[in-house]
């Protein structure tokens, strides 16, 4: 008897309840707490609020138990979150020059004022895997020196002293910023937009993108100028108030890419530059954001437009991994609607096909017994 | 906030809050008053994914008030589990009445078909489209499309079109089958069969197609002319079927085909559920003697008989195999 | 009453669902164009802000949506600052910057071509016109035809723009450019979209 698909309902209920039996797992196993996700975890949360695009340690910890350690399920979790909170105004542009470092290295200077900072990185460490972390022992207490009386001045203000690279975007006082979450993307986007499409990308997609670049398709000649990690302050400015309001710190990974440049038609010989921010500490995401940020200015620098990651359309419309899965996905609904028009179609075809075929055998055994 | 605590965000009716809603509604009036053009709009992350209906579901949140009745069907039906949960949704959010009975819905939210039940004034039909763009798989920029839109130019369109008919000796667009409306926008109907293009023609209901993850909403007003697009010598034709639906004998509706064995046998059975059950249900066609069942309500469901199963294929020189 | 509270009072007692109804109305009238959709009095602007152009402003316009006054709105300090108030939206400098455009005196209206008309390439980015009018059905007739009409369907507006059946006419021609219009009468709105025709007019 035909029943089919009937009882939906209390399917999808089952199938709820025995998602949450197996995202808790053996219940003798003490259930995670927030805080150690968001501690213990830490990167990624970052990465969670980074792709989420809303910095909140605790609710992407939240996000991360809940998708069971899913990073694009708890990425679209916060993405759907956000999507409904108000929006109060846009903060002051960051200071990343006043940034409270933690991390700072640059590759294209062996020293410069402020020093390297190697920071809490997995550079130099062996790839080997821990004993020790699984029998949870102690660990001791970091060394760090004191917080720096001395500014540590941006690489690139460093290299504009001497003119040989292009400067900051210039933005007109009165620009306002965009917003890709409130206003349709359109074709051709100014960087600020674009930027803001990068920052939220997925990190699988950029580094892929970026990693295109320096194999050849598109190479850009990158240097890292610099990478620094720390907490920015946070302003806002209130029309009614004579100062800027003070909102707080966040932490941020910022990189800024050096790229030789021959010159064109359109600008000198110079270095040229690409960006990356992103939310919390991900190296990997803001180098490969900055690559494809370079890229993806060819046609405004008059280069010419060859490779994947230089195609604005290409990398913005297929960047944002909740959009991406989602679409994937689908694929799994029922289409039996259009797949029976599609059988129906071939099927049709196919007789003719064959009907032919029958016509030329006959055809042919008339023709060999003549 | 403390993302501890259980209620950890109240939403607005419909899910939607207010602004989000303005804004679907102002592209949805520019949507109306240009019939099959695509106006863009900042689509919203919404609680399911992109590709699930996040369009359709927009859309209807922005419509939807607390007198109105839903139904959400999914490949016509309303228990497929998509159509479930989106009606879970909404009765969740809005609180709304819902449906599964065509004739009693004021607004009913779509994926891969229309109705069968013809549709009155007053009532919306809301798509859920996944890519809204009928030339995109002929150009894959939007910069290029746009402007193919703006000057009308749809040559592209009609050579694909033609191509299938010099390759296939017939147009091999089963579904998505693209329309031109009012005699200026070339437009995807969404991924219904062609089988249902002749129903948009003329509609009196009011068509409205959200494209959430491609963040395009369009229209098609009541009493407005959908054409689908084809050639003097080869006009457009609709699928037809050579048996009616196994379970209550109706023809000229669209049929899904359900495997009953592996070895090849199968019947043909409404696609619209609820076409289906009214049909079974009402005296006057009493093919199977059944009587309406609502979606979901296994339990009291009684038993069907079980249809004869045919051995001769439904269509001409299919099935071969099976024999 | 003094303006800051007069800017204060008389908006949506609800605002979920007064803007909701009042939007069903506006999409029900652009969707079959020449129906009048009756509609509560759901707002109580500072005059001559009237009720039925009040609900449609507060249900669509915010800060996204920059709004025209007509001369006669403009020179009403009450009315601007009840539609800040309530909306939220900038007031555009000129037409051609408006999203939408209130008009209290259609009669000495601008010319329709001054306003925003979109482009070949984007048309939806034009301006939507609110106008006030005092009836929908003691004014020369309009036959209507076009999508969203069965037939052909009639409505009879009082004190339209001068010329108003030619100006139309172009603006038809311009389609898909072009502006919409809204009726707002008391009680009841209409809604002109650009792709409706008017056959003829009653003198």
């Amino acid at each position: 008897m035909y029943v089919a698909v009937k009882g939906g309902e209390a399917a999808i209920a089952n199938a709820h309840r025995l998602l949450a039996d197996r995202r808790r797992g053996d219940r003798s196993v003490p259930a995670l707490r927030l805080d150690q996700i968001a501690e213990q975890l830490a990167l990624g949360v970052d990465r969670v609020m980074s792709e989420g695009s809303l910095y909140d340690r605790e609710l992407a910890a939240l996000a991360v138990v809940q998708a069971r350690g899913d990073m694009i399920e708890a990425i679209f979790l916060v993405r759907a979150y956000r999507t409904t909170l108000p929006r109060f105004g846009y903060t002051c542009p960051v200071d990343t020059g006043a940034m409270q470092v933690e991390r700072r290295v640059s590759a294209t200077y062996k020293d410069l004022p402020g020093g390297q900072v190697l920071g809490p990185t997995f550079d130099y460490t062996h790839r080997l895997l821990d004993p020790e972390l699984a029998a949870g022992g102690d660990v001791e207490a970091p060394t760090e020196r004191p917080a720096e009386a001395e500014a540590m001045p941006r690489v690139s203000s460093i290299l504009a002293h001497e003119g040989l690279i292009e400067a900051d975007g210039d933005m007109p006082l009165d620009h306002v910023p965009g917003d890709i979450t409130r206003e349709p993307l359109q074709f051709p986007m100014a960087r600020d937009i674009r930027l803001q499409a990068l920052s939220r990308g997925d990190e699988g997609f950029l580094l892929a993108l970026g990693y295109s670049t320096q194999r050849g398709y598109a190479r850009n000649h990158p240097f890292v100028g610099e990478i620094r990690i720390g907490e920015v302050e946070l302003e806002l400015d209130v029309p009614e108030l004579p100062f800027a309001v003070p909102l707080g710190a966040i932490r941020v990974t910022e990189c800024q890419m050096v790229n030789q440049f021959k010159g064109s038609a359109k600008a000198p010989p110079q270095f040229t530059r690409g960006y990356g921010l992103v939310f919390g500490q991900s190296e990997r995401k803001a180098m490969a954001m900055a690559l494809c940020d370079r890229a993806l200015r060819a046609s405004e620098l008059g280069e010419d437009v060859v490779a994947a990651a230089q195609d604005e359309e290409f990398v913005i419309s297929h960047s944002d991994n909740v959009q991406a899965t989602g679409f994937v996905e689908h694929l799994k609904l029922p289409h039996y609607v259009d797949f029976q028009a599609e059988l129906d179609l071939v099927r049709r075809m196919r007789a003719e096909y064959e009907a032919r075929e029958n016509e030329n055998r006959a055809e042919d055994k008339r023709e060999a017994a003549e | 906030m403390s993302a501890q605590s259980t209620d950890i965000a109240t939403y607005n009716f419909a899910y939607l809050d207010e602004q989000t809603k303005r804004m679907i509604r102002r592209a949805i009036l520019k949507g109306i008053a240009i019939p099959g053009y695509q106006v863009p709009f900042a689509s919203r992350e919404m609680p399911m994914p992109y590709g699930w209906g996040t369009g359709g579901v927009q859309v209807t949140a922005s419509i939807i008030g607390p007198d109105d009745v839903l139904k959400v069907i999914d490949q016509g039906a309303d228990d497929t589990t998509n159509a479930v949960s989106i009606r879970a949704f909404f009765k969740k959010v809005a609180k709304v009445e819902v449906t599964t009975d065509t004739a009693r819905a004021t607004i009913i939210q779509t994926r891969h078909r229309i109705p069968e039940h013809s549709l009155t004034a007053g009532q919306v039909l809301v798509f859920q489209v996944p890519i809204p763009e009928p030339l995109r798989f002929l150009e894959p920029r939007e910069t290029e499309t746009r402007k193919m839109h703006a000057l009308e130019e749809y040559g592209l369109m009609h050579v694909k079109l033609y191509e299938d008919i010099a390759k296939h000796g017939r147009i091999a667009t089963t579904y998505a089958y693209p329309v031109k409306v009012e005699g200026r926008y070339v437009m995807d109907p969404s991924p219904t069969p062609k089988f249902d293009n002749p129903k948009m023609h003329r509609s009196p209901a009011l068509q409205l197609f959200g494209a959430g993850r491609e963040k395009r909403i369009y229209a098609v007003p009541p009493f407005t002319d959908v054409v689908s697009l084809d050639f003097e010598d080869h006009p457009f034709e609709v699928q037809t079927f050579d048996q009616p639906c196994a379970l209550c004998g109706a023809e000229n509706v669209y049929l899904d085909e359900v495997i009953l064995d592996d070895h090849g046998g199968h019947m043909f059975v409404c696609s619209d559920t609820d076409h289906c059950e009214k049909r079974r249900g009402d005296p006057t066609t009493p093919l199977w003697g059944g009587r309406a069942e609502g979606a979901g309500d296994l339990a009291t469901t009684p038993a069907t008989p079980t249809p004869a199963l045919r051995a001769d294929p439904p269509h001409k020189g299919e099935g071969k195999e099976a024999e | 009453m003094d303006i800051a509270t007069q800017s204060i009072e008389g908006g949506f007692a609800d605002p979920v669902f007064n803007a909701q109804t009042v939007f069903r109305a506006i999409m029900d009238a652009m969707a079959r164009p020449g129906s009048v959709q009756a509609l509560p009095q759901l707002a109580q602007p500072p005059a001559p802000l009237a009720a039925t152009a009040a609900a449609v402003a507060l249900s669509l316009c915010d800060n996204d949506t920059p709004i025209w006054l007509d001369p006669r709105l403009q020179a009403e300090a009450s009315v601007k600052a009840w539609l800040g108030f309530h909306t939220g939206a900038p007031l555009a400098n000129t037409p051609a910057d408006a999203h939408f455009a209130l008009v209290a005196n259609p009669a000495e209206m601008a010319a329709l071509d001054g306003f925003s008309q979109g482009t070949q390439e984007y048309p939806d980015r034009s301006t939507t016109l609110i106008l006030l009018v005092d009836d929908l059905a003691s004014g020369p007739s309009l036959l209507l035809e076009g999508p969203g009409i069965e037939k052909t369907a009639m409505i009879a507006p009082v004190g339209m723009p001068r010329h108003f059946v030619e100006q139309w006419k172009q603006n038809n021609q311009r389609f898909p450019r072009g502006v919409d219009i809204i009726l707002a009468a008391p009680g009841s709105l209409a809604c002109l979209p650009r792709t409706t025709r008017i056959k003829t007019m009653e003198a």
